[in-house]
């Protein structure tokens, strides 16, 4: 089989993932997408392993290690995606701003961030 | 121990007094009233002993170099004539007895440790300048009591009156001072010395190249510290210093400074016709304004500083003419009575609780209360008006023949026209003297009305210092006929002709003054007017303080009080406006100093408020707006941070393939 298919097969997952992260705005779907890049390296890994003949099959080694710690990392993300949902009562990304710069105490006319005070009061809640 | 020895313990004794004062003050509270009163003591029984020792004979001079300075020499030097051993005499005993009613009259004070130990650095800052042979040494000393004066004016710095008046009286002194070392300088380099013997020598010969030029710029100096038109309006102002600082620095010591400088130069400032001639003219519009201002004032201690004035008139006079032998004669006895006036001064604010003859007019015997400053002050007011046979008559009489002697052309140091003007101003005075001694005496000891408040006895040592000093003032003019021997050796007795027109002018003031207040007085009843700051247990300076604080309040003005029942109101007629404020000399100095610096001040504001802060407003702005950019993008939201990072490597990875490239084509 010729390199090319698992390559752009896996330039394909990679994008979707990377759409899928940068994009989507629940957070149960950004971990998804992370999963989906991540399998796209782990399909390239596994692909130049093979292309390469490598005698100590490093490639295959390296994606059950990335297996292993995308499990895990789905684990966390899971808990802690969990949690701010019990906490908030919501799981979008684009609502969870609380690092965001507040408006200028010097400057009246700095940006106006509604949200905010309203976050504010569900935390407390 | 030799005359010099004892001569150089004279200054250092109080100067040593001062700082062990300040340094033990605060440890040792028991120490400060002996550390002001002893070494002031002392000083003044050396300086007797150092006059018995001189005799009026030879002067002593005695000079040690510390360290060569240049083409000029300055060297530590004494000049002890007769001059300078009676003059230190008096500084000695007015500094001694104002330092004994101190700690009567400031007994609570709580700046008394340093209000002592300025008192003593100011005594021997004067005694410095009095036995000092050398001009560089005499304007250390002349200079320290021009600071110390400052810091003795502003005593009660928490009332604006005494802020002001320090203020003011530092600046006026020292627009004085400039002049006045540019002069010492030019007649150092003219005459080739610093050393008084020196230079007066230089000018005896003819050796000062520009003897007007240096007599003017030094008069200048004169004018300011011994309070002459038109330096004068510090001293009415200083009086809201406490009493004794007025009696000690603004009556018999400080302001005799710059009389004493030009007895002892007066070769220099005879040289110049044209100086002597301003001298006198000085003299005379300080002699007769100052009279007339005193007729207005209603403060009883701003009545003795306008009086302080014109007898200061008198000695610039006496040295106007030529004779320093009066003039001196003159200090002397006016250093005696007039500081016996400010402390019986001080004496009666105590006890009548105010400074307005114009309350004390209004109050019932007051005299019965203190009768130890009754009868002083009247020996004073006596010897002010100069009424035969008080020292004021003899002293009064010796420069008034002297101003005949040169008008009638029998002396040559000075112009005869200088001698008329002064003869003429002085006789003028004498009248107007006499009538502001009256007025003060009838409204202060004679007044009609309440009852005066008790403010119980008065310190035994207040009164005690009273009695010690009417001594010179009674009797110090009867030693007229010894004094010309210790001075240039001119005979001080009165003249006949001067003598009578005098006493006789003075007489009329009196009676003017008393016929006047007899036609007023029966006014007083009918407007009742005057406050009272009733302290039966606090000291004399507490209440002067409030007195000087609230005058402004009560009157609405700090010199004068719209008293219909006044006999100077009546005497003086439309002039009272005008005297009462000093003739509006106070309102032209603000109009040609103060205004424009004022307004200068205003432009410097404008400048750095609007122009200089705009630059740097502006450079701050810059930043702002691009840190206000910068932070627009932290919008809290991961995925917009993780596209940027995303754009920004794949720059960079585009960046570094194409430089690859770049870099393998070539």
């Amino acid at each position: 089989m010729h390199l090319a298919y698992p390559a752009v097969l896996a330039v394909l997952l990679f994008c979707t993932g990377l759409y899928g992260v940068l994009a989507r705005r629940n957070a149960i779907l950004v971990l998804m997408s992370v999963e989906l890049m991540l399998n796209a390296v782990n399909l390239n890994l596994v692909a130049f392993d093979v292309w390469l003949r490598d005698t100590l099959h490093g490639g295959q080694a390296l994606t059950l290690f990335t297996i292993a710690i995308a499990a895990a990392e789905i684990g966390i993300g899971l808990a802690i995606v969990l949690a701010v949902y019990r906490n908030r009562g919501s799981s979008d990304i684009d609502r969870l701003r609380d690092t965001a710069e507040g408006p200028d105490p010097a400057d009246p006319e700095g940006p106006e961030d509604p949200a905010a005070p309203a976050q504010k009061a569900e935390a407390a809640a | 121990m030799t005359t010099t020895t004892l001569a150089v313990l004279v200054p250092l004794l109080p100067f040593l007094g001062a700082a062990a004062g300040l340094l033990l003050g605060r440890r040792a509270p028991g120490f400060v009233r002996p550390l002001a009163v002893l070494p002031t003591f002392a000083a003044f029984v050396l300086a007797v002993v150092v006059a018995v020792d001189q005799g009026g004979g030879k002067a002593i001079d005695a000079a040690t170099r510390l360290t060569p300075t240049g083409s000029v020499p300055i060297e530590l030097a004494l000049h002890l004539d007769g001059f300078a051993v009676l003059v230190a005499v008096l500084v000695g005993l007015v500094a001694t007895c104002v330092q004994l009613y101190s700690t009567g009259y400031l007994r609570d004070d709580p700046r008394y440790t340093s209000y002592a130990a300025l008192v003593s650095l100011f005594t021997s800052a004067m005694l410095l300048v009095v036995y000092s042979g050398d001009l560089m040494v005499l304007l250390v000393g002349w200079e320290i009591m021009g600071i110390c004066s400052y810091f003795l004016v502003g005593h009660y710095w928490e009332t604006p009156e005494a802020r002001a008046a320090s203020l003011k009286a530092f600046l006026v002194t020292k627009l004085g001072d400039v002049p006045f070392l540019i002069g010492l300088f030019a007649l150092a380099t003219d005459a080739g010395a610093f050393r008084i013997t020196g230079v007066v020598q230089a000018a005896l010969t003819g050796g000062i190249g520009h003897p007007t030029l240096i007599a003017l710029l030094l008069l200048a100096g004169v004018a300011g510290k011994s309070a002459q038109f038109p330096l004068h309006t510090w001293l009415p102002d200083a009086m809201a210093g406490p009493t004794p600082v007025s009696a000690l620095i603004h009556a018999a010591t400080m302001v005799a400074a710059g009389i004493y400088f030009v007895a002892r130069l007066l070769p220099v400032f005879a040289a110049s016709a044209a100086a002597m001639t301003v001298l006198a003219v000085m003299a005379a519009i300080t002699m007769v304004g100052s009279g007339l201002a005193a007729l207005a004032q209603d403060d009883i201690k701003r009545v003795l500083a306008y009086s302080t004035i014109g007898q200061l008139g008198y000695l610039s006079g006496a040295l106007a003419v030529g004779d320093r032998g009066a003039a001196v004669f003159h200090l002397l006895s006016h250093g005696a009575f007039k500081a016996l006036l400010f402390l019986a001064a001080g004496v009666v604010i105590h006890a009548a609780g105010t400074n307005s003859l114009t309350a004390m007019s209004r109050m019932d015997g007051l005299a019965k209360r203190i009768p130890d400053a009754y009868w002083t002050m009247t020996v004073a007011l006596l010897a002010l008006a100069a009424i035969p046979p008080f020292a004021g008559f003899f002293s009064k009489e010796a420069v008034l023949s002297a101003a005949e002697h040169t008008a009638l052309g029998e002396s040559q140091i000075a112009p005869s026209g200088a001698g008329w003007t002064v003869l003429i101003a002085g006789l003028l005075t004498a009248l107007l003297t006499a009538a502001y001694a009256t007025r003060l005496w009838l409204l202060a000891f004679r007044g009609r009305g309440a009852e005066a408040p008790d403010h119980g006895r008065q310190p035994f040592v207040m009164n005690a210092v009273l009695w010690v000093l009417a001594i010179p003032s009674i009797g110090f003019g009867l030693t007229a006929g010894y004094l010309g021997d210790w001075f240039d050796g001119r005979a001080l007795t009165p003249s006949v002709t001067t003598a009578v027109l005098s006493t006789g002018v003075a007489l009329v003031g009196g009676l003017v003054t008393y016929a006047a207040w007899r036609h007023t007085s029966a006014l007083a009843a009918r407007t009742p007017m005057g406050a009272v700051a009733a302290h039966p247990e606090g000291d004399g300076s507490l209440v002067e303080e409030e007195a000087i604080a609230s005058h402004t309040e009560v009157y609405g003005s700090i010199a004068s009080a719209p008293d219909p029942a006044d006999p100077g109101r009546l005497l003086l007629g439309p002039l009272h406006r005008h005297a009462a404020t000093g003739f509006h000399l106070d309102a032209v100095y603000s109009a040609l100093f103060v205004r424009p610096v004022l307004a200068a001040a205003g432009l410097v504001r404008f400048l750095d408020r609007e122009v200089v802060e705009t630059y740097v407003r502006a450079a701050g702005a810059g930043p702002r707006w691009l840190g206000r950019a910068v932070r627009r993008a932290q919008n809290g939201n991961v995925q917009s941070y993780l596209s940027a990072l995303l754009a920004g490597s794949l720059v960079l990875a585009a960046a570094v393939v194409v430089l690859a490239n770049v870099t393998a084509g070539s």
